[in-house]
Order: C-alpha cells, then structure tokens, then sequence
C-alpha cells in the first residue's frame, strides 16, 4: 500500500515561509526554519517551560508569546492575544510576527523581568551558569535595570536523595522535572507544593526522590535549581570540554556526553540538541557511577554548538555593545575562553550580536543580508 | 415590585424541604422537559432565552450548549460551577443554601438536554454547610424519583454528584476546576481545546455556573421566549445582585437587568441608599475583578446617559470610562473609604490566589501587591505608580486563564479614576498613614 502523505501546511513565520505537516506548533516550524538555515536561528521563540520530549509541556512560562497576524487562509482576523507558540498549532496560511513585531519584543522584555524579580541572579556561584537558559534569556532579551526593589523570595535548599540538590530559589516553575518524572517513572514523588509566588518544587515529606532515571530531572532544568551533587562546585561548564561517548547499559540507550577537564570525566550528561533538550534520558548508573574514561567507549568531541552566552565567549569586549558597565567589565576582566572545537567561529554569535537589546534595525539588515 | 424569577419562593418556610418546593411548582420544569421535549428543544429554549452566563464572562449559555462536540461512544459531562469565591460576591451561596431544588432542578433539565448522565456540583469548599444542604435536597429527590435511574419512566438516568473543593478561587476558572474535580493540582489549562470539546476526563463538559443553571427551571416552565422578554436588549432576564459595603441594606437582590444603577442604589426596594451622612465615592460594579468607577462614572455614562444594570451599559465606554457587570457584586464605598487601601486588598487577594503556573500572574500579582502595600503603608515613591500601570499591563492578556486581567484591572482603574489618592500617599505619608486617615481633596462625590 502506498502510504499517504499528509497535506503540508504553508505558514509565514516573520516573513519567511515555511512548510510543515498538520498539528506542527509553531514553536517546531521556527525551528525548522532555522535547522534548515542556521543564521535564521535568532528568529526561534525561546523557551524556558516548553520541552519536545516531554509532551504535556509548555505553554507556562509565556516567554514564546508571538502575534498571529493572520489566523488562518479561511479566517484572517488576528488573534485577540498574543498566542504561546509551543502549544499553538499552526493553521494553513497563518501569518506569524515574532522578532518583527515589537509589542512581542516588549511582551518578551516584561517576561524576563517577571521571571528575574524572584530569582537570586547568584550566576557567579551557580553550576548552571554557561548551561542557563534563563541567563541566556535575559542576556537575549531582557533589560539592564530591574525596577524591583522588593525582598526577592528565597527557600532553604532541600536534599532530595543522594544525588540531587533542590535549590528552590533559582526555579522559575517550569514544571519540567515534574513531567519528567510523570512520562519516566510510574510513580511520581516530587510535585508543586502551595501557590501563586510561594508555589515550590518539593517531595512529600522529605522524601528522597530515588529512583534509577532520577538524575534526569537535572539535565531538564532549565535553571540551577536542580543541580548534580557529584558536580557541584567542582568546575565552571565552560572550562569542561564535551566528548560523546556510549556504553553497554541495560537500563538505558548509554548514549551520553562526558564532560572532560584535562584527563578527568567530571561529569556525565544526557546528550542534547541544538535546542537543549535532552535525546535520550539516561539512567543514573551512567550518570553518577561511571566517572572514569575506560568505562566508555568514545565517539569525539559532541557536535552540537554552545550556544550559550558565556560558552561561546558573548562576553568579548568588542561584541557588548551595551550595557555599559558589562562593556568596562568585560573589557578588564575578559579571558577567551578555550574552546578549540573548530566550528566555534565568530559568524554563530552574530546571533546574539542581532537581537541584543532588540535591535531591530540591525536585525532586518541581516535578514536582508541572508535573503 | 420587580419580576422574580430564581427568588419567588425564597422566603416560603420550609422551602429547602422537597415537599414545600413541590407544592409551589417545584418539579413541574423537569416533568414538562424529559415527557414532553426532545434534548434539542430543551437547548433551542436555552439559546432563545439569550440567559447569559451568570459566573462573569456573560456568555450566552445557549450558545455555549450549541458548542458543545457530540463525538459516539464518549460520555459528555455537565459540571455546575459553585466555587464562588469572589471577593463581594455571595449570590450562589444564598441561593444554594435557601433554595437547593432549584438548582438540582436546573441540573436535571440542564443534563437531560446536553445528553450528559453525570453531573457534578463543584462547591467552594468553604461551605461545607452548602455541600450537606445539597445532598440532602439530592437524596430528596432521587427518593421520589427525579435522580437515579429512569427518571420519571422517561429511560433517562442521571447521577448527581456534589464535590467540595479545597478552598482555591483559582477552582472557579472553569479548567482549573476540572482539573481539581479529576483530583489533580487546580491549574488551569492551556486553551484550546475548549472544555467543549475536551473537558472532565478528556471528554466534551459545559461548565455553568449556579445562577445560570437555576433559571433553566422557568424557562422550560414559561419558554424562552417569555424569558427573553424580560431585560433590556440582549441582556435578558434577571440577575441576582451581592450588594454590600456603605450600604443601608446589603444582601442579595433579584433585579430585571436594566434597572438604573441610581435605583437600584437609592430605591428602598433595593440597597436603600448610601448610609446616612455620607456620600458616594466609588463603586465597584461586578466583584472584585471589574475596574472600580468614581461616583460620577457610575451614575452617568461618559455620554451623560443613565447607567444601567446591564451588560451592555455598565460596560459602555470601555475601560476608560465604563466597567462591567462580572459577577454581579456591588461593592458600594462612601467617601470614607481609603481607595489605595482598597486597592492594595483586593490586590493581596490575587497574589494569594495565584496558582502560580505561569510567570507574569505569579510574580506580577506579588509584586503589584508589594508594591501597594509599600504605597499604603507611606514608603512609596512617585515613579511607584506609573510602574504599577505598566505591571498590571504586562500581565493583561498575557497569562493563562483570566486571573492575570482581574488582578490587573482593580489596579490600573483606581489608578486611572484616583491617581490624586496615591499621589497624596506618597506626599503625605504621614497623614496618610494615620488610622481611619482617608485623601481628603477634591473628588466627585454623588
């Protein structure tokens, strides 16, 4: 029997049209665009809740708002509001604005302050910082100032077992380690306890959260609030160097990446796309118990890019324009740092150089540019 | 006197009781419905009723009952929405408590017309009281044969089942609500889909509120029609009013939706005027979620005409100049009243009552909420209001359900109508902040 191939939906997202099938969010057609053509990769919504591998996902953090201009080819009124991009499918003829519209630009701004005011901004101590997506978010897209002035929220850390440190006051409540535990574990034993801004990740009753694919809940944080124990303080992520490497598992795929400082495996991830979500969840044999390089068998150095605002050396003098007192701080304190993976060229932080502070002009020339 | 249609036998004694409620006419509804009408009949006198959704969005029921997917094999659900916790509204739980069958009654022709053999009352569970009343009026009812299986001999079965919730107002947005009685964390859900089309147990529900649900008794009993004709244009029939505040009379009122907001103010039938010596300062028209209205505003249209009690004239003029009619609870402040106060504690309600799923609502309300209390409290600073009304704009519209807007709106309208008042707070912070000390300068008083 032939098989029957599903009518594709044209869809213009910032003026670029794009082709994907039926049910595709429009989150997932931007990143085709920008699989399809790299340098198009600023024009991705960001997301700090959505995660494809976990479905029920998304739709929380507000941080992938966009506009519909253009419902559908049927029906081409606007939508009423702006829409969250990883949850809302796309229709044929749909017309979306993203980095072309500055009321999203502005939305976005207002989301990463939001999403700042409760947070400790504890980067220079935080494991996470080179690997944050909320760093990398508000370097993106957030402003300089803060206008609170309140007390922030702070929680006491909790342990959660032997392997994981639960620090509360970095979350941002995606929600992801809970749908991790739902889709990966039959019983779950952490969850959100109380609400509004009081609303925490917790287990019931102290309880540690043990189970042999725990350690995940760590790689899906999109912040330092779930940390690895056997890492913690042992290394900043941007002085370790990737390398993917398997092993014969039989919990898991074993497909992950060692994380190198000099000869040492300090330590051991889930191996992750462009997007920095996870392509296989590992079991925690992998993770925390096989630390030493004759324990895997080595495939080179990881193929994904660091895309990250410190990995991939955005701090450079020359490269922040504003603010200016990361402009004097960059220019005293800069050290490059040693990446010596080839593909690490100055072209892949003209994305940041682009929609740094929402520079729209800049944004449209380049786009002229790649057109 | 005014037509009365959901408290005509309010105060007959005994009229929880089903024999009393019997003996008034009580049941003749669900027998007319489910011997002599089809589902889509019962729904066709819903829709030419135009009785629109009482809980505050004001959408017509009978439309939201045409919505409704009818997929093979799939149970559909009706679900009552009795989590009233609005601050200033309290008219289901006077109607719940004084006159149950009403409601069971409305439930039955409600369900019997959405196909629907299960049905559930979500009650705030706070009144727990409520919840026994309810199930007393149930076991009354299924004892004489209008619950259970085969109803009247018509072959149509229907379960009634009454669920507390667990004291959120975040359980009365309709998602979150199914999501509480499915016995999960009362988030609401990502729309679409819509309860419609996937709802309770992933299967087509109507969520109606209390008040919406128990007119449906008079209008089988008197036809949609008769109902429609009730009311001024499209807001139809009547609807029952939570006075409270500076008030001579405060209660629940039964109006015909269009009586002047000047009647039902000052009438002795109705509220019996502001309280003696004092003067109107401010309203609030709908609950706490609507935008608060200076004197002025509320008496008289930014056009000059008369304001009503209906959704279309209290609405007149947008959020500049108009409001709407939500809820139906009318907070009534005389010229004692600290608005900043006011404001800052309606605020403290949204910031307790976010649940917290998505970030401009759980973080904007607390930080709104801080914010006014640091204003109230006389440490504020001018740049303090502006940064107000850009928060509470930021998280319009941008959340996921609507208690973003109803705790952005009440923050921005006594800003935009009273920005002397804050002003004055963070000038005079020591007046200010001296007990019972209210802004005394120039302001419209009616």
């Amino acid at each position: 029997m032939e098989e029957v191939k599903p009518q594709l939906v044209k869809i213009t997202f910032d003026g670029i049209e794009v082709e994907v099938e039926p049910g595709t969010t429009i989150m997932q057609a931007a990143r085709k665009i920008a699989e399809a053509d790299p340098s198009q990769s600023g024009l991705v919504p960001p997301a700090m809740c959505y995660y494809k591998p976990l479905p029920t996902s998304g739709g929380k953090c507000r941080a992938c708002l966009v506009k519909v201009a253009q419902g559908s080819a049927k029906d081409p009124r606007p939508m009423p509001k702006l829409v969250p991009s990883c949850i809302t499918q796309v229709q044929e003829g749909m017309v979306v604005e993203n980095t072309t519209n500055q009321g999203v630009l502005d939305t976005r701004k207002s989301i990463v302050e939001f999403l700042l005011i409760n947070h400790p901004l504890d980067c220079p101590i935080c494991d996470q910082a080179g690997e944050c997506h909320l760093q990398d978010f508000a370097f993106e897209h957030g402003s300089v100032k803060t206008r609170y002035e309140e007390d922030r929220r702070t929680f006491d850390k909790i342990d959660i077992g032997p392997f994981i440190q639960l620090h509360m006051t970095r979350c941002i409540l995606c929600y992801r380690c809970v749908y991790t535990a739902d889709q990966i574990t039959n019983k779950r034993v952490h969850g959100v306890m109380n609400r509004g801004d009081a609303s925490e990740i917790s287990t019931y009753i102290e309880k540690a959260i043990d189970n042999d694919f725990s350690g995940n809940v760590i790689d899906v944080c999109p912040v330092g609030a779930l940390t690895d124990k056997t890492f913690r303080f042992k290394n900043r992520v941007w002085f370790t160097k990737p390398e993917d490497a398997h092993r014969d598992c039989d919990k898991c795929s074993g497909k992950v990446t060692l994380w190198y400082r000099g000869e040492e495996v300090i330590r051991v991830t889930a191996r992750k796309n462009t997007w920095g979500e996870v392509n296989d969840f590992i079991c925690n044999t992998c993770r925390f118990d096989k630390k030493k390089t004759t324990d895997w068998v080595l495939e080179g150095p990881t193929k994904v890019k660091r895309s990250s605002v410190i990995s991939a050396n955005k701090y450079r003098a020359d490269l922040v324009k504003k603010p200016d007192f990361s402009l004097k701080l960059a220019a005293s304190q800069f050290k490059p740092i040693d990446d010596r993976r080839e593909y690490v060229t100055d072209e892949e932080t003209i994305r940041h150089q682009s929609i740094e502070n929402n520079d729209k002009a800049n944004h449209r020339s380049l786009l002229a540019k790649n057109n | 006197m005014a037509r009365k249609i959901l408290t005509e036998h309010i105060n007959v004694p005994g009229i929880e009781t089903f024999d009393v409620y019997r003996k008034q006419g009580g049941y003749t509804a669900v027998e007319k419905a489910l011997k002599t009408m089809t589902p889509e009949e019962v729904v066709e006198e819903a829709k030419k009723s135009g009785v629109r959704g009482r809980g505050g969005a004001g959408f017509p029921m009978g439309m939201k009952w045409g919505f409704l997917a009818k997929p093979e094999g799939v149970p559909r659900y009706l679900v009552c929405n009795a989590d009233e916790s609005e601050p200033g509204t309290f008219k289901d739980h006077h109607l719940m408590k004084s006159i149950p069958h009403l409601l069971i009654e409305g439930m039955i022709i409600s369900s019997f017309a959405l196909g629907a053999n299960k049905s559930f009352i979500y009650v705030r569970g706070e009144l727990l009281y409520v919840v026994r009343i309810l199930e007393q009026a149930i076991e009354e009812a299924k004892a004489q044969g209008f619950l259970g299986k085969n109803i009247l001999g018509t072959g149509y079965d229907l379960e009634l089942v009454v669920q507390p919730g667990g004291g959120a107002y975040i359980c009365g947005e309709e998602t979150a609500l199914l999501e509480s009685l499915e016995g999960k964390r009362g988030n609401p859900r990502n729309k679409p889909p819509f309860p419609a089309v996937k709802g309770l147990y992933q299967s087509p529900t109507v969520v109606n509120n209390v008040e919406s649900i128990a007119n449906m008794s008079w209008i089988i009993n008197n036809g949609g029609e008769e109902y429609a004709k009730i009311g001024i244009g499209r807001s139809t029939g009547t609807k029952l009013i939570s006075a409270s505040g500076h008030i001579n009379k405060p209660g629940v009122y039964e109006i015909e939706l269009g009586v002047s907001v000047e009647e039902f103010l000052n009438s002795d039938e109705y509220c019996g005027g502001v309280r003696k010596g004092h003067h109107l300062k401010a309203l609030v028209a709908g609950g706490s979620s609507v935008p608060i209205l200076p004197a002025h505003l509320i008496m008289k249209t930014a056009n000059g005409e008369d304001r009503l009690m209906s959704y279309e004239s209290l609405s007149d003029g947008g959020f500049a100049t108009g409001t709407m009619l939500g809820s139906g609870g009318f907070i009534v402040f005389d010229e004692t009243a600290c608005i900043v106060r006011n404001t800052w504690n309606f605020s403290r309600f949204y910031h307790h009552e976010s649940c917290g799923q998505c970030s401009p609502c759980r973080e904007g309300t607390g930080w709104m909420e801080k914010i006014l209390h640091r204003i109230e409290h006389g440490h504020g600073s001018m740049h303090d209001v502006d940064l107000l009304v850009d928060i509470s704009k930021k998280i319009e519209g941008n959340t996921i359900c609507p208690l973003g807007d109803a705790a952005a709106w009440p923050v921005a309208s006594a800003i935009r109508h009273f920005r002397d008042e804050f002003v004055w707070h963070i000038t005079h912070p020591q007046e200010a902040t001296r007990p019972g000390a209210v802004y005394q300068g120039e302001m419209a008083l009616v």
